[in-house]
């Protein structure tokens, strides 16, 4: 089997390869096929390449626009999209253009964070309430509730009234309730696997709990968590641009898209381009989430395979 | 070749395939055979094609999977040419099928007498108190002892075998030509499955049925069938009468024979079947 | 045999499910007794017992009262790691007992880990050998494998780790008959080779009557009788229920089903 990565044929037939000679060759492989799978949907095709453009754009945002997010120029206020300010400006002459890239730093920065907590958090209170069952599953669970009581938007004016507003805070605030359903999500996804044969014969084999969740049950729940957080993608999105629109989350002059929608609010009747395009990219990006997280979950489902 | 008469159902030329994406699946390929009154027997294992050649009778193979035949013939119609209304008639009333699982193949939240009832009021205009009389009938005739108790249990309140018995009066009471069972006793345990075979055998030899016999358990199809029908990737292998199944020629059930343990017959090492490619284009015998 | 030189001892052995009026005392005061180097079978329909009795054995279910000794040490409800050197199971669904997502080289090489035994690739390939499979199938998942084929890789875990004790629950039900035959010689090979000690549960007589020397047969939780397998083909059991189920597992005879009684 050729190993020269270069030629392409050899390097998918050694993607293929019916008897992989490695771990590495064998779990490339395996995401090898998971990818042709996924390539196969348009409308997932769609969505990652959103979220990509967004990634993308968030890292090249100073290069894709030569005016400053914060350049204030008060004797062009409110003009309308021209070959100069592509996308007019807003309440304080600033580029709507500029604002709009830049303010996909802070979106991405918010989605990224909030992802990076609640996954784990989740995954480890579900996985671990459900394996071990009795008393840790009670403690967990009702410690679940008390934080899946909580309305999003209410806690975060909690926040904001004892740490002060701000988009650390903001982030903080979402994470704490978004992470609850995920840790449901675990641990049905445990209660199912535990009783499997093959967690009996690991058990047979003197593993303890810890080595069984980590690397026996994780793995098996990981799918359903990947798909579930993408899809919330949308709602944290949402939920962070309200809070920015209540002037909770980012303050000015951060250009993130819920903020520049409430400040444009007001002009919204004769200067509709300063609320509206925050408001557009923020729909297509939920969008690309949510086509990307149903593309993911036909690829990535466990009961496919 | 059939116990009796005429054929009840003619089988020519049968072809299933499943298109995939790259490549097709054919599931059974070319077979022919009849049925009369008798009990006849379909063996094979898996991948073997006898399930999906069960129903592909009745039609019941969902697109994309394609059905093909020379011809279907069933009491002079063919059922391969025939359009889906007319195909609906003959389903349950003239040939019905009992399947593996009832957990599966019940609806959970009916009763089992209102199931058994409303199987005989598809195919018959009648009051619903003669349907009900007709499925206590039923529940009698397949030995349940208590049918009026029995009528108003949900499925889940049954055991396995009550279940496949209820099953069985389900798709006896509009009184069918012929029964397709696929492997109706699977599920069962050892004794209860020759009890529910008993009721089957009475079943179908009082009514004059014919009964095609689906299953894997080669020794049961031999002791129960009156013929045997050996299938091997989608072909027939081989067709004999079930008394001389020891006699088979065919290499693969030869093999087959030899690879069972069996208690009466010890053996120091069991043959394992050695598959030869040639078998898969074997011409049908 | 004497209380000492037996491999397993299980004296009194009571299994109950649940509590209060929904409990289901699955096991009823089971005993009987395996040599070493035996291969002893457990029969009997579904809801006998069987499988609780071969899990308790295994120490993957606690709740059992009763005394379980094996290779002369008394068991507690929950078993030391040692004990899991000596006694390794196999279970009967090939497609259920793999993890999905673990390479074969991954399954294999956990027990070496958990024991720290060390020479983890010599071991892997050595196992993969004995049970038929070549180095080619290192690397596969459990889904690019066929039944037979993951119940051999399941063999293979159940030995890497040496033990002396093999529990196997129904091993070749749920593959296809010409793959069956294969894998009952391999268990039969294996045991010969490596003067291993079997308990095999079952519903299907014939298997058991190929693998074992003596039998138990079960019903409702109790075990109703014991023989060898001589007496089972002599066709002397003694019990009422062992006669019927002898004459079930025979085949399908008309004027047989119908003196079938239903025990319960």
């Amino acid at each position: 089997m050729s190993a020269s990565a270069s030629s392409r044929p050899g390097s998918r037939a050694w993607l293929l390869a019916e008897t992989p000679h490695s771990r590495t060759q064998a779990r490339l492989g395996q995401a090898y096929v998971r990818w042709l799978h996924f390539l196969r949907n348009p409308l997932a095709m769609i969505g990652l390449a959103i979220v990509v453009a967004l990634i993308v754009i968030a890292a090249l945002a100073p290069y894709l626009t030569s005016h400053s997010p914060f350049a204030q120029d008060l004797g062009n206020r409110l003009q309308a999209p021209s070959a100069e300010h592509i996308l007019g400006t807003d309440e304080l002459g600033r580029d709507v253009y500029a604002r709009l890239l830049h303010g996909a730093r802070i979106t991405l920065l918010i989605v990224g964070l909030v992802a990076i907590i609640v996954g784990p958090i989740g995954l480890l209170v579900g996985t671990v309430a459900g394996y071990l069952g009795g008393w840790f599953d009670t403690v967990l669970m009702r410690i679940t509730d008390v934080f899946l009581a909580f309305p999003r938007l209410i806690l975060a004016l909690a926040f904001v009234a004892a740490l002060g507003p701000g988009i650390q805070n903001a982030i903080i605030a979402i994470a704490i309730t978004a992470w609850p359903p995920y840790a449901r999500i675990a641990r049905a996804e445990t209660l199912t696997i535990r009783n499997s044969d093959f967690i009996s014969a690991i058990r047979l084999q003197g593993a303890g709990p810890l080595r069984i969740i980590l690397g026996h049950v994780v793995p098996l729940c990981l799918s359903s968590l990947i798909i579930r957080i993408t899809l919330d993608m949308a709602g944290i999105i949402l939920t962070a641009a309200g809070l920015g629109f209540l002037g909770l989350g980012a303050q000015p002059p951060m250009p993130e898209w819920g903020a520049m929608i409430s400040s444009g609010r007001k002009f919204l009747i004769d200067h509709w381009w300063v609320a509206t395009i925050p408001g557009v990219a923020i729909c297509i990006v939920s969008l690309g989430f949510n086509l990307l997280g149903d593309g993911l979950r036909d690829v990535l489902d466990p009961k496919g395979k | 070749m059939a116990a009796s008469g005429d054929p009840l159902l003619t089988v020519e030329d049968l072809w299933v395939r499943f298109p995939g994406r790259t490549r097709v699946v054919e599931a059974v390929r070319g077979i022919s055979f009849a049925v009369g009154r008798e009990k006849l027997g379909i063996v094979g294992e898996s991948g073997s094609g006898k399930s999906v050649t069960g129903r592909s009778i009745l039609r019941l193979i969902q697109p994309p999977g394609q059905v093909t035949a020379r011809r279907l013939m069933f009491d002079g119609i063919d059922l391969a040419r025939i359009d889906e209304a007319a195909m609906r008639d003959i389903r349950g009333r003239r040939i019905s099928m009992v399947l593996q699982d009832p957990k599966f193949s019940l609806n959970p939240v009916m009763t089992v007498g209102r199931q058994i009832a409303e199987a005989y009021l598809i195919h018959h205009k009648a009051e619903p108190a003669e349907a009900r009389r007709r499925a206590l009938d039923m529940l009698a005739a397949v030995r349940i002892r208590n049918p009026e108790r029995v009528f108003d249990l949900y499925p889940h309140e049954v055991s396995g075998g009550m279940g496949q018995r209820i099953m069985m009066a389900m798709m006896l009471i509009p009184d069918p030509d012929l029964m397709i069972a696929d492997e109706p006793t699977s599920a069962l345990d050892v004794t209860v499955q020759m009890q529910v075979l008993a009721i089957l055998d009475d079943l179908v030899s009082k009514r004059g049925m014919g009964l095609i016999f689906i299953s894997h358990d080669l020794n049961l199809v031999a002791s129960f069938c009156d013929r045997v029908l050996i299938m091997y990737a989608g072909r027939i292998v081989e067709v004999c009468q079930a008394a001389r199944l020891r006699e088979a020629r065919h290499p693969y059930t030869v093999g087959l024979l030899r690879s069972l343990p069996r208690i009466d017959e010890p053996v120091d090492e069991l043959q394992v079947l050695q598959r030869d490619p040639a078998w898969l284009d074997a011409p049908a015998p | 045999m004497s209380a000492t030189s037996a491999m397993i001892m299980v004296e009194g052995l009571d299994v109950t499910f649940g509590h209060g009026p929904s409990a289901v005392h699955a096991v009823k005061n089971a005993s009987f007794t395996v040599a070493p180097g035996e291969a002893f079978g457990i029969v009997g329909e579904s809801g006998s017992g069987k499988s609780t009795v071969l899990r308790a054995l295994a120490g993957l279910n606690p709740a059992w009262t009763g005394s379980i000794v094996v290779a002369g040490e008394a068991q507690p409800p929950h078993r030391r790691r040692a004990f899991f050197k000596q006694v390794q199971m196999v279970f009967q669904d090939p497609y259920g007992s793999l993890h999905p997502r673990h390479t074969v080289d991954r399954i294999l090489s956990e027990p070496v880990a958990i024991h720290g035994l060390g020479q983890s690739d010599r071991r892997i390939e050595r196992a993969l050998l004995e049970v038929g499979l070549g180095p080619a199938f290192r690397f596969r998942y459990p889904h690019q494998l066929s039944g037979g084929q993951r119940q051999r890789v399941a063999i293979a875990r159940a030995l890497i780790l040496e033990p002396r004790i093999l529990l196997l629950d129904e091993p070749t039900s749920a593959l296809d008959v010409s793959v069956q035959a294969e894998v009952l010689n391999l268990l039969v090979r294996l045991r010969r080779e490596r003067a291993l000690t079997y308990v095999l549960v079952t519903h299907n007589l014939s298997v058991i009557a190929h693998m074992c020397g003596r039998l138990a047969v079960m019903n409702a939780g109790r075990i109703v009788e014991e023989m060898t397998v001589a007496q089972l083909r002599a066709a002397t059991p003694r019990e009422a229920y062992t006669r019927q189920l002898l004459r079930a597992s025979l085949g399908y005879d008309r004027r047989a089903a119908d003196q079938f009684e239903t025990y319960d």
